[in-house]
């Protein structure tokens, strides 16, 4: 079983977790660039920062995984910079 | 008689017969190139050598010929979407498909049993009706049925009245079909080499050198060679290769996994799925269930399987028919399919004038292979993008003309 370590929960299964995409920045893109961030998402072969939610809590935090390996390298929650990382489980 | 075969028989020396020539050296140059040996790649090599008289061509394939997601898919073949542009694209697909063993001269394996979808909500029946609708403007066979339907078109499903998946009515489209994977792929590369056609297996594309608006090196490899023109026809890693040419696609790769039982007598003569299960079903010619779905929840490049997945799927199935819970499971394979913003593909031009685009197929492009490949060889072999692909430019995200078919891709692929 693959398991997610929620920075809330701790460690749960995978199919605990809705995936919701990548951190995109907190900004207000308009013309070419609105184009490129609604429709051009990162799809690096590489660590992606992006938002996840444990469902059944409603907690929503970012988490940091390799988009071949499929590992998760850290979660934290948004405030809580990358000092607090919660760490990451298989 | 006998004994001349006894003779034949123990000589020695004998040239294996093969429809597929062995890989050849590499020329310094080609009229066209072709990233990628799957079937969108060898339909195209196909086209331009036997339409078009284009033969001085190039299919580059890092693996085994055909090797990626037309060697993984599960062989859908239909026409029933929702926009105007794509219906009219995918009947093409269709009708190429139901003469293409005649065609090739190769038994494709085509078997137009039609596809049942069945709607478990009313949110899917209000779909179901929009999508009959606009089938029939556009001339394809669909139409919605009610439940006694479904019953005489599928009597093995479940209809779980009072349940939790009540079969409400189902979406009927009589044109879908189902062809062998590979012998697609084999017929068009066979054809193709026939014309001279040079298939590169074990060559892999690493790199390309773009002078002003031109690519003008691929380099492999296996060595650097020169092209008049490139279309990029690369499956699951299509957004990699293009960013090779400068290219930015909108695509994003996630995994699709698919299995299939053990082998059952035949009972199953149609394509069943249920969009509200994310489901579906076919009986192969070996007799085994094909169980696909939706891709993995979350974004990955990778070709591992996940037991979630694989859980949903059989869940799926049992629901739409528990009487399979003592079949066993022979095979299970993922693919890396890549995902466009609205489940329709990316054809045509690119911002190089030499560089054309056949990506964004997801986990819907086996459907598309003959006509596809037909409609870019014209394009590369006249310069010119046919009308019936001008939707699919890339362009079109520029200006938000997106062709919305994620309702009618979830389903079935
Ligand atoms: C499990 C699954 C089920 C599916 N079910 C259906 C279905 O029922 N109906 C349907 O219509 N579609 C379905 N699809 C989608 C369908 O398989 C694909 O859209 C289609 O096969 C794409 O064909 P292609 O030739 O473009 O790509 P591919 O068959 O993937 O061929 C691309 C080739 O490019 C090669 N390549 C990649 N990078 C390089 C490089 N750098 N250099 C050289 N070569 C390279 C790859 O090795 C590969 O062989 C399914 C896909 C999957 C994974």
């Amino acid at each position: 079983m693959k398991l997610m370590t929620c920075p809330m929960n701790g460690p749960r299964s995978i199919a605990e977790f809705q995936w919701l995409g990548a951190v995109q920045p907190d900004d207000d893109p308009q013309g070419g660039a609105l184009v490129e961030r609604l429709f051009f998402a990162p799809n690096l072969l590489g660590v992606l920062r992006e938002w996840w939610r444990h469902t059944p809590t409603n907690t929503v935090f970012i988490a940091e995984r390799h988009l071949t390996t499929n590992e998760i390298l850290r979660t934290y929650f948004h405030n809580a910079g990358t000092d607090s990382t919660a760490g990451a489980a298989q | 008689m006998p004994f001349n075969l006894l003779k034949y028989g123990l000589r020695s020396g004998h040239e294996p017969f093969r429809d597929i020539p062995a890989t050849p050296d590499l020329k310094a140059s080609y009229d066209v190139v072709i990233i990628g040996g799957g079937g969108h790649g060898l339909a195209a090599a196909y086209y331009l050598s036997h339409v078009h008289g284009i033969t001085n061509i190039a299919v580059l394939e890092k693996g085994y010929l055909a090797g990626g997601n037309t060697a993984r898919n599960t062989t859908t073949i239909r026409s029933n979407y929702l926009t105007p542009p794509s219906i009219a694209f995918y009947k093409e697909g269709v009708e190429l498909y139901e003469t293409l063993s005649q065609e090739l001269g190769f038994n494709i394996m085509f078997s137009q049993r039609g596809q049942l979808t069945l709607a478990h909500s009313d949110g899917a029946m209000r779909s179901f009706r929009l999508r009959a609708e606009m089938g029939k403007h556009m001339g394809t066979r669909i139409e919605v049925v009610d439940p006694k339907t479904v019953r005489e078109i599928c009597p093995q499903v479940h209809m779980d009245e009072g349940g939790r998946h009540e079969v409400l009515g189902g979406l009927w489209h009589e044109d879908a079909a189902t062809a062998r994977h590979d012998a697609v792929a084999w017929g068009y590369a066979k054809r193709a080499a026939e014309r001279g056609v040079e298939i590169h297996q074990r060559t892999e594309v690493t790199g390309m050198a773009v002078s002003g608006d031109r690519v003008t090196e691929i380099r492999t490899n296996r060595g650097t060679i020169r092209a008049g023109q490139v279309l990029q026809a690369a499956g699951g890693l299509n957004g990699q290769i293009a960013a090779l040419a400068g290219i930015a696609l909108p695509i994003r790769c996630f995994p699709l996994q698919a299995m299939v039982t053990q082998p059952l007598k035949p009972f199953l003569d149609i394509l069943l799925s249920s969009s509200d299960l994310h489901t579906y079903l076919v009986q192969s010619s070996r007799g085994e269930i094909v169980i696909g779905g939706g891709t993995d929840p979350y974004q990955l490049a990778s070709t591992r399987s996940t037991l979630p997945q694989k859980e949903a799927l059989a869940t799926g199935a049992l629901q739409l028919m528990p009487f399979l819970h003592n079949v066993k499971l022979l095979r299970q394979w993922a693919g890396i399919t890549d995902i466009t913003p609205d489940f329709s593909p990316i054809m045509g031009a690119s911002a190089l004038q030499n560089y054309w685009l056949d990506a964004g197929w997801g986990t819907w492009g086996f459907k598309a292979t003959a006509v596809a490949g037909k409609r870019l060889a014209e394009t590369i072999a006249t310069g010119r993008v046919p009308a019936i692909l001008q939707p699919f430019a890339l362009e079109r995200f520029d200006r938000f003309a997106l062709l919305n078919e994620m309702g009618a891709t979830a389903a079935g692929h």
